[in-house]
């Protein structure tokens, strides 16, 4: 209560200061107001919700809410409670963790794996004594992502990582490697022949398979297998290998600073790239734009490593301070971990599930899932550790940069200085 | 008020017919008073808020002391703006300047206690090969404080066992009630329900039947597990101990937070620190860090560029517009007057992520008409320029209309007589409109001034600081003070609050200082109406 009074503190007088100095140009501050629900089964759709008045409350986004409303109506009736599904349009995890300290959070709530080690330096979330026999239906990666400090925090259900759009009206055959996507890419006669956004402040997450092809790594594993924030591998020869690479498809006009997280979907869409790298999200768009795609794993530069794209797992977790907590794990460890959710969460919004047989089920007849899923697969597990956060910046400005003409090795070695004072 | 008819008239008729309704709204509004602060009394207690609470009383005694007598006029008018001042202005500043001396942010939200159960919690690991059971909770007291027993039954169904701290016992199938696989009857226990297992909360929840490997614990409302925890914290030393290992943790100090540490490495052995005070150190990190102190009069002086320049252009524009636009020989001013006010109508944040989008090098509208391909957002003074043009758009509007009430508010027999004694149009403008002009506005421009020093939309939106230079990721050329400083303090590792109070105080007393400056020169303006 009293933290909150302070956060809440700090935000107003923020405001105050703002507003005391502001000449009013602008008229309205976006977000921040909380609005309330007291029913139950009530969705919202700004801020973070006052926790509602039911028996279970479930905290996610717009796009799980949608999921799971028939799976908690259905645990409510058989288990005799209310079930109350909100969603938190913005900043879930800030907003649950803030909630969750002042001790009205939600009981359960879904998010990204890579909240897990933030999560958990804040005491928000209770590890999740999943049997060995309930652990063996998920798949090796998507458990390795809602594993922390070697106990399981989450209930994994999908697994996503971006992907190989291909217009196969421009490019029949998926290429094998960077070069010969290039070559087909400019041989096709699209404006553009790769989409991968960079902006003008870089994006680390999309270029993680390029980076990864050429021998850059992030952070060195331990001998558990977890990963070591005292082994940062930018600045380091494999990364300084992929900043020349990069600066090679820069010169090459592949890379560009002005294709964004804004326009590049749009940009393939419209037929004016012969290549997007993107994620499941763009599967929707790509369909309507009404030309034949396909999606395959992104390929690695010729002769080097595979190209390994951040995988991240979707989970549910158990709020440390629920009110609720044993109908929390109740509903996590059972109504949640059945192939039938499962499958309706699939339904509701087709990523790679992670239960294994429902994955089998899907991919069948679903070549979009299937190839995102071998994505995902292969991929590298997207660290939880809190010092993650000191890499993302540095490391996608620099890659920027060098997308921008800027010097390749000197430019990602400063990158690696900055990583390393930040984590000291 | 002060008429010789009301004092020599016989007070009480008037006001009596008046006193019934005002008591009553008197009453109504003490009462919504009164109510307020009762309801929310007992949560203040249970968190143990006693500061927020006397003030909270003391507010309310004031309150019912002013308006319940006749006397202190002034206060009546006085009071209820003076405590709004104060919870919403002062409060604030004081519980920011206070922040600013804790280490609150990311791991280190909550007090140490719950930071040590939390360790301590999350080592409970379910034992390799150990069966899961059947639990039904039974209570030979009441079903919401127990003391609770664990009814556990085997997911086979052969072993049947009773649990409580003291340890497990085997149950005699005979003595039991089971169906389904789990116990639904003990004689002398009532069975709790689901729901009154959940309601129960803490108290099943942390209870642990311990068994030679482990302890068994609650899992969900009907089933129980067996685990062990290998972190066990030792109040005496302060210190917690791994029992597999044999580690000892003790406490440490690592940057400005105390944490269990690694003994060989004095590293933390756990992400999870807790809420401290910290004294100075946020401020001296304002002060003492490196990119901070390399970056700052850069950072400084682009600042104070964007607030002057953008004050500068959006003012000059908007007079210019209100000027022509309040000249009547203009036709259809109200239509041109309407269509210059729609930037202001849009969403500020709206325009500047769609002319973030026009800026765009090879896709965007601008470079549609401009040749040479510009690189707005990646060369920094393009940049620069791009973020004062947007900020004209956004802003002139205001400027116009602010000017355009100004203008209309200058008697236009002070023009006349200005033509009169043989001023030419910019003469009678510069030495008569101008200065009526600024006196009106002057004080809005200084408003203005300290809005653009800490307008973070602006640059968050269009530009987030950037282009950087290559060799440091952390300061933008476009970054303004309150960008940079909220990277710093939002940006990588985590939310610091702390350290952001501590920044928002230093940018707190460098605007004041700076608009303190500014009204002592609008001062002088003054003097010339």
């Amino acid at each position: 209560m009293r933290r909150t009074a302070r956060t809440l503190a700090l935000v107003a007088g923020i405001a105050a200061l703002v507003s005391a100095c502001g000449g009013g140009e602008t008229t309205a501050e976006p977000g921040a107001t909380p609005t309330e629900t007291q029913a139950p089964e009530a969705t919202e759709t700004e801020g973070a919700p006052t926790r509602a008045d039911a028996d279970l409350v479930i905290w996610a986004d717009q796009k799980r809410t949608d999921a799971l409303q028939g799976i908690a109506e259905q645990f409510g009736e058989e288990n005799g409670i209310t079930v109350a599904v909100q969603t938190v349009a913005t900043d879930l995890q800030f907003n649950f963790i803030t909630a969750n300290t002042a001790g009205n959070g939600p009981d359960v709530v879904i998010g990204a794996h890579d909240w897990i080690g933030n999560l958990v330096q804040n005491g928000a979330i209770d590890p999740l004594p999943l049997a060995e026999e309930d652990a063996a239906r998920y798949s090796e990666i998507a458990l390795k992502g809602v594993t922390y400090d070697g106990q399981v925090y989450g209930l994994p259900y999908a697994v996503e990582s971006i992907a190989l759009f291909r217009n196969t009206d421009l490019v029949p055959e998926a290429p094998t490697s960077i070069e010969a996507l290039v070559e087909a890419g400019t041989a096709s006669g699209a404006e553009n022949p790769l989409c991968l956004q960079v902006g003008e402040n870089g994006d680390a997450y999309h270029m993680q398979p390029l980076y990864t092809s050429a021998g850059g790594y992030l952070f060195g594993t331990t001998p558990e297998g977890d990963y070591d924030p005292a082994d940062v591998g930018v600045g380091k020869e494999g990364s300084l290998t992929a900043a020349q690479k990069i600066a090679e498809l820069s010169q090459q006009g592949v890379l560009k600073t002005s294709i964004t997280a804004d326009n590049s979907i749009s940009l393939f869409t419209e037929g004016r790239c012969a290549f997007l790298v993107s994620g499941p999200w763009a599967t929707a768009d790509v369909e309507k734009a009404g030309f034949g795609y396909e999606i395959s794993p992104i390929p690695g530069f010729q002769g080097m490593q595979p190209a390994q794209p951040f995988t991240g797992v979707q989970a549910f977790y158990i709020a440390s301070k629920g009110k609720n907590k044993a109908f929390a794990q109740q509903f996590v460890l059972e109504a949640a971990n059945s192939p039938e959710t499962m499958q309706a969460l699939f339904d509701a919004e087709p990523r790679p599930p992670a239960m294994t047989e429902v994955l089998e089920s899907v991919t069948a007849d679903n070549p979009d899932v299937a190839a995102f899923a071998e994505a995902a697969a292969g991929g590298q597990i997207l660290p939880a550790i809190p010092q993650m956060g000191e890499i993302w910046e540095p490391l996608g400005k620099a890659e920027a940069a060098i997308v921008g003409g800027a010097d390749p090795s000197s430019t990602m070695q400063t990158a690696g200085q900055t990583i390393s004072e930040a984590l000291q | 008020m002060t008429s010789p008819d009301r004092a020599a008239a016989p007070l009480q008729r008037p006001d009596r017919t008046v006193r019934v309704s005002t008591l009553l709204l008197k009453l109504l509004g003490l009462g919504i008073a009164v109510a307020l602060v009762l309801s929310v009394t007992p949560s203040l207690l249970a968190a143990g808020s006693y500061g927020l609470l006397a003030a909270m009383w003391v507010a309310l005694a004031a309150l019912v002391a002013v308006y319940s007598t006749r006397r202190l006029i002034p206060l009546k008018y006085l009071l209820p703006g003076t405590l709004f001042l104060l919870a919403f202005i002062v409060y604030p500043i004081v519980a920011t300047f206070q922040l600013s001396f804790t280490n609150f942010g990311d791991g280190k939200r909550t007090s140490k206690e719950e930071a040590i159960a939390q360790i301590v919690g999350s080592s409970v690991q379910q034992l390799p090969d150990s069966p899961t059971y059947n639990l039904s909770v039974g209570t030979t007291g009441s079903v919401a404080d127990g003391p609770f027993t664990f009814f556990l039954a085997d997911e086979d169904g052969e072993g049947l066992f009773a649990g409580t701290a003291e340890g497990l016992e085997e149950l005699d199938p005979a003595d039991v009630e089971v169906s389904d696989g789990r116990i639904t009857g003990v004689s002398g226990y009532t069975i709790l329900t689901p729901r009154e297992v959940n309601d129960a909360g803490a108290a099943i929840q942390e209870l642990a039947v311990p068994t030679d490997d482990g302890a068994i614990r609650a899992l969900g409302v009907n089933k129980a597990f067996e685990g062990s925890t290998t972190l066990k914290y030792d109040e005496t030393a302060d210190t917690i101990t791994d029992t597999v290992t044999g580690t000892v943790y003790p406490i440490g100090t690592v940057g400005d937070s105390e944490y269990f540490v690694d003994p060989q490495t004095g590293r933390p052995a756990f992400s999870q620190s807790w809420l401290q005070y910290v004294g100075l150190e946020n401020y001296e990190r304002v002060f003492t860090n490196e990119t901070i102190r390399s970056d700052f009069v850069r950072i400084f002086l682009w600042t104070l560029a964007v607030a002057v320049l953008s004050v500068l252009t959006t003012f000059a524009l908007g007079l210019f517009l209100a000027i022509v636009l309040n000249d009547d020989r203009v036709r259809g001013r109200r239509l041109y007057r309407s269509l210059l006010l729609l930037p202001y109508a849009i969403p500020a944040f709206i325009s500047l992520l769609v002319w973030a989008s026009f800026y765009n090098r090879d896709f965007g509208l601008i470079n549609e008409f401009l040749p040479g391909n510009p690189n707005w957002l990646g060369n920094l003074w393009l940049a620069r320029a791009a973020v004062l043009i947007t900020n004209l758009w956004l802003g002139f509007p205001y400027m116009m209309v602010i000017c355009t009430g100004a203008l209309q508010s200058i008697p236009a027999d002070l023009k006349e007589a200005a033509s009169i004694d043989g001023a030419s149009g910019f003469t009678a403008f510069r030495r008569i409109t101008l200065p009526l002009l600024l006196v009106a506005v002057g004080p809005l421009l200084v408003a203005s001034f300290a809005f653009n020093f800490n307008n973070f939309n602006l640059i968050q939106l269009l530009t987030e600081g950037g282009p950087f230079p290559p060799d440091n990721p952390k300061a933008g050329y476009t970054d303004i003070l309150i960008s940079y400083t909220f990277r710093l303090a939002f940006g990588a590792g985590g939310a610091e609050f702390g350290f952001a109070a501590a920044i928002s105080v230093v940018l707190f007393l460098l605007t004041a200082v700076i608009a303190t400056i500014q009204f002592r020169y609008t001062r002088i303006l003054e003097t010339v109406s």
